[in-house]
């Protein structure tokens, strides 16, 4: 086996591994947290080895890096010794998730046996110059509206915090 | 080719980085030692040598290694033991895109002194960057100490609010060589430009008699407000003083590492120093020319030495001058560190934050405005 399929084997399973261990960490939320970064980080790896090297390096920094906040809502916000959801609420939970994880599963297994064979990789593909040029030529709007959007979550967040300290 | 990335590796990781790491623990004793008017550590000795104190490293090793290793009760044990080395692991892998020699020829065989030189290379520094926040969170919580929790907390908030002023503070850098690539910026730094070169181009006034009055095309004469705005957000990235919020002796005792002891407590220390020669090596590469020769680039070395002695040892010299600069600039910048850490009183909490959203941040915004509008002026 060449070493890009052995590294690709390797994180994915550590993805899929670090996945299952966030959702079934219930009782160690901050754990659980932990897990989503080694998730995060291992499909960062598995996009570099699809020459997605721009994607890769926002994946890290913006999910990679922005699972502290998460961690910090769980230290802050949870209480960290009991289960918060009363039981009931979880059995619900568990009766809407489990057959829909399944329905997900089965769309997954059926759509990726008659996946067709991937064109070659162009030039330069899913380097920073592509990106920047398709984001500010094709998709300028798009982009200027999602910073729009943004700053407004932003503004908001801050009007929110603003108003409980003064 | 393995091979070769393997050599330069661990050539990295034993001459660049862990030979120099131990040495600053000595450099900053000393120097604290000097600007105090002390004389410093000059005690711990071997047969009665000290060499200025050199053996203190030594003796650092030796303490920290038999020290018991406690994890206090109510901690949580796994997340204790892992947060040292998550904090580690960023500092040692960053520097694997940073130039410590440049491009060089012998016969047919081209060698690039670099451990490995994506296209995407600055990004790749940020984005390590950007996880070497958990080390000092984890540990933070994994204490199970109020203190530590404080200076974890600290850490999160002051780090991930200067990681955004870093990436904005060199986006001028970019504009300016146009690259990601570091090799390739340092390529782009071996060259000089006419100061007075913009009159003509602008303004259109050609000044000839001070077409001599030349400096090198180094990203600090191009960006000078870059490189105090870079400095100053990777100083406070590594959580030294005047920044040192998360540790905050005279308030959270030790902060975030307060629960550690012996070796544990070594690998928070000496990431801090690893981050030092980290910061050095990249704002070097970026600001300082990498390993070039200021106003004499390798074209002219190459020309005037192989001349005499053939191209072969010109080259060879080449890359021994490179490493020699590279390697000077880097002692300067850490030089420069040393005496900021022991020159500037600490800042406030507070201080930090308004530093951070209010003076850096637009800062660097006007810079990208300012880069922006000189690069259409003078490039078309």
């Amino acid at each position: 086996m060449e070493i890009p399929a052995i590294l690709f084997y390797f994180f994915a399973a550590l993805a899929v591994i670090s996945a299952l261990a966030v959702v079934l960490n219930v009782r160690n939320t901050v754990a659980a947290a932990l897990n989503l970064v080694v998730t995060m980080v291992s499909l960062a790896v598995i996009y570099v080895l699809m020459e997605a090297h721009l994607v890769a390096a926002i994946q890290i920094m913006v999910y990679g890096g922005a699972i502290v906040v998460l961690f910090l809502f769980v230290v802050m916000l949870l209480n960290l010794r009991t289960d918060t959801f009363p039981p009931g609420r979880q059995r619900l939970m568990k009766l809407v998730a489990v057959p829909l994880g399944l329905l997900v599963l089965a769309q997954l297994l059926r759509a990726s046996g008659g996946l067709p064979e991937a064109p070659p990789v162009p030039q330069g593909f899913g380097g920073y110059r592509q990106l920047g040029i398709a984001l500010f030529t094709d998709y300028v709007l798009l982009a200027e509206m999602a910073s729009l959007l943004l700053t407004a979550a932003m503004v908001g967040a801050l009007i929110l915090a603003k108003r409980k300290i003064d | 080719m393995p091979i070769e990335v393997l050599i330069k590796a661990l050539f990295i990781f034993f001459v660049v980085v862990g030979a120099f790491a131990p040495v600053i623990t000595w450099i900053e004793r000393k120097q604290s030692a000097v600007m105090q008017d002390r004389i410093g550590a000059n005690r711990a000795d071997v047969a009665g040598i000290t060499i200025l104190g050199l053996m203190h490293p030594l003796a650092d090793v030796l303490k920290l290694m038999t020290k018991e290793d406690v994890v206090p009760r109510g901690a949580n044990r796994v997340i204790h033991i892992l947060a040292p080395m998550v904090g580690a692991l960023p500092a040692l892998i960053a520097y694997a895109v940073i130039p410590f020699g440049g491009v060089y020829t012998f016969g047919d065989r081209t060698i690039s002194l670099i451990a490995a030189n994506p296209d995407w290379g600055l990004l790749y520094v940020f984005a390590i960057g950007s996880l070497a926040t958990y080390g000092a969170v984890m540990a933070g919580w994994a204490s199970n100490n109020n203190w530590s929790l404080i200076g974890g907390l600290r850490a999160s908030a002051q780090m991930i609010s200067y990681e955004v002023t870093m990436g904005l503070s060199v986006v001028g850098i970019f504009m300016v060589f146009g690259t990601l690539q570091l090799q390739d910026m340092v390529l782009a730094q071996d060259a000089t430009f006419r100061v007075f070169g913009f009159l003509e181009v602008i303004f259109g006034i050609p000044i000839p008699w001070l077409d001599w009055l030349r400096l090198p095309a180094w990203g600090i004469f191009y960006q000078p407000l870059a490189f105090i705005l870079f400095l100053t957000t990777v100083m406070a990235e590594n959580k030294r003083p005047p920044f040192d919020m998360p540790e905050g002796e005279s308030e959270i005792v030790a902060g975030y590492f307060l629960e550690y002891s012996g070796m544990r407590f070594g690998l928070f220390y000496m990431s801090e120093f690893i981050e030092i020669v980290v910061i050095a090596g990249l704002t070097t590469t970026l600001f300082l020319g990498g390993w070039t020769v200021p106003w004499l680039t390798q074209e002219t070395i190459i020309g005037w030495i192989g001349a005499a002695f053939g191209v072969g040892f010109a080259t060879g010299l080449c890359v021994l001058v490179h490493f020699g600069s590279f390697m000077l600039k880097v002692l300067l910048m850490i030089w420069l560190q040393m005496a900021l850490r022991w020159t500037l009183p600490r800042f406030r909490y507070d201080q930090v934050m308004d530093l951070c959203w209010k003076a850096i941040l637009p800062l660097s915004i006007a810079n990208i405005f300012v880069t922006g509008l000189v690069l259409l002026l003078v490039r078309g």
